[in-house]
């Protein structure tokens, strides 16, 4: 998944993916926990996993840290603080 | 370890001020059969698992519900943040206003804070499986209730969410449990207090 991939997506738009790719990937991985060889579900994984993780620094570059204690960089200053905070803006 | 991911796993934007709603709302909160125990419930039962998988699923199933805690709490602070004292009095939120001002705090519906008492552990793992496959059904039929006491459209669509990932969880917990029989048939053993007696030997 490359940049040209996410360009034209809006704000609203990527979260919106990465919570169904989230989803998916939460999914399959509590499946995979009680069946660790299905290869499948594992290939499936991998796969939403990936785009999860590109969208995500995609997503981080443009509109601050979505996870903390070392998981992403921040921009100058430190966007951590950034509001709303989820619970505020429902997202 | 644990980090935090600045988002929910499912959006909530409740418009109405449906305050009546909300003091019901934290059944699902602070409740016997809320979130908050969900998430305690399988978070402290992990250690004693018998297998990796089991482990995985506790500890994964536990962080899940930390987020569905997230989501209910989210739902009960955006209906009460803009309500008056008065609003919340004639909500019968009157002792909420008291105590907690607008706050969001994990109560039952009767305003009975969180206890530990609502979960079990006895560390032995069929056991403690049969605990969790209850308690998701307990919180299946706690969302149905819950659904069939609100009309508001911004609501239910986030507990029919959160009703079916109790249906989700349940059947995990299921696969769970058969595979821990199964584990223990491996061993030769009826059940884990067998199992210790063999060891101690």
């Amino acid at each position: 998944m490359d940049n040209m991939y996410f360009g034209n997506m809006s704000r609203s738009d990527m979260m919106k993916r990465i919570k169904e790719l989230e989803f998916a990937v939460i999914e399959l991985n509590i499946y995979l926990d009680n069946h660790p060889m299905n290869q499948q579900a594992l290939m499936d994984f991998n796969k939403f996993t990936k785009e999860l993780m590109a969208l995500k620094e995609k997503y981080e570059e443009k509109y601050g840290m979505l996870t903390n204690f070392g998981y992403s960089q921040s921009q100058y200053p430190w966007t951590w603080v950034n509001e709303p905070w989820p619970w505020e803006s429902g997202e | 370890m644990w980090i935090y991911e600045k988002k929910l796993e499912y959006p909530v934007h409740i418009k109405s001020k449906d305050l009546k709603m909300a003091k019901l709302l934290v059944a699902q909160y602070g409740g016997p059969d809320g979130e908050l125990g969900a998430a305690v419930r399988y978070l402290n039962q992990r250690y004693t698992m018998p297998t990796g998988k089991t482990k995985a699923l506790l500890n994964d199933i536990g962080t899940e519900e930390l987020a569905h805690v997230e989501i209910i709490a989210t739902m009960v602070y955006q209906i009460l943040h803009n309500a008056t004292p008065e609003e919340l009095k004639q909500a019968g939120l009157g002792g909420q206003y008291v105590q907690h001002d607008n706050a969001p705090f994990p109560t039952d519906v009767n305003g009975v804070p969180w206890t530990a008492a609502y979960i079990a552990t006895l560390g032995d793992p069929v056991t403690d499986i049969h605990e969790d496959m209850a308690a998701e059904q307990k919180a299946r039929a706690t969302y149905e209730h819950l659904i069939a006491l609100t009309d508001e459209e911004d609501i239910k669509k986030v507990l029919k969410f959160l009703w079916q990932r109790e249906v989700v969880h349940y059947q995990r917990f299921g696969e769970a449990l058969v595979d821990i029989y199964e584990y223990l048939d491996s061993k030769n053993v009826f059940d884990m207090s067998i199992k210790k007696e063999k060891s101690a030997e």
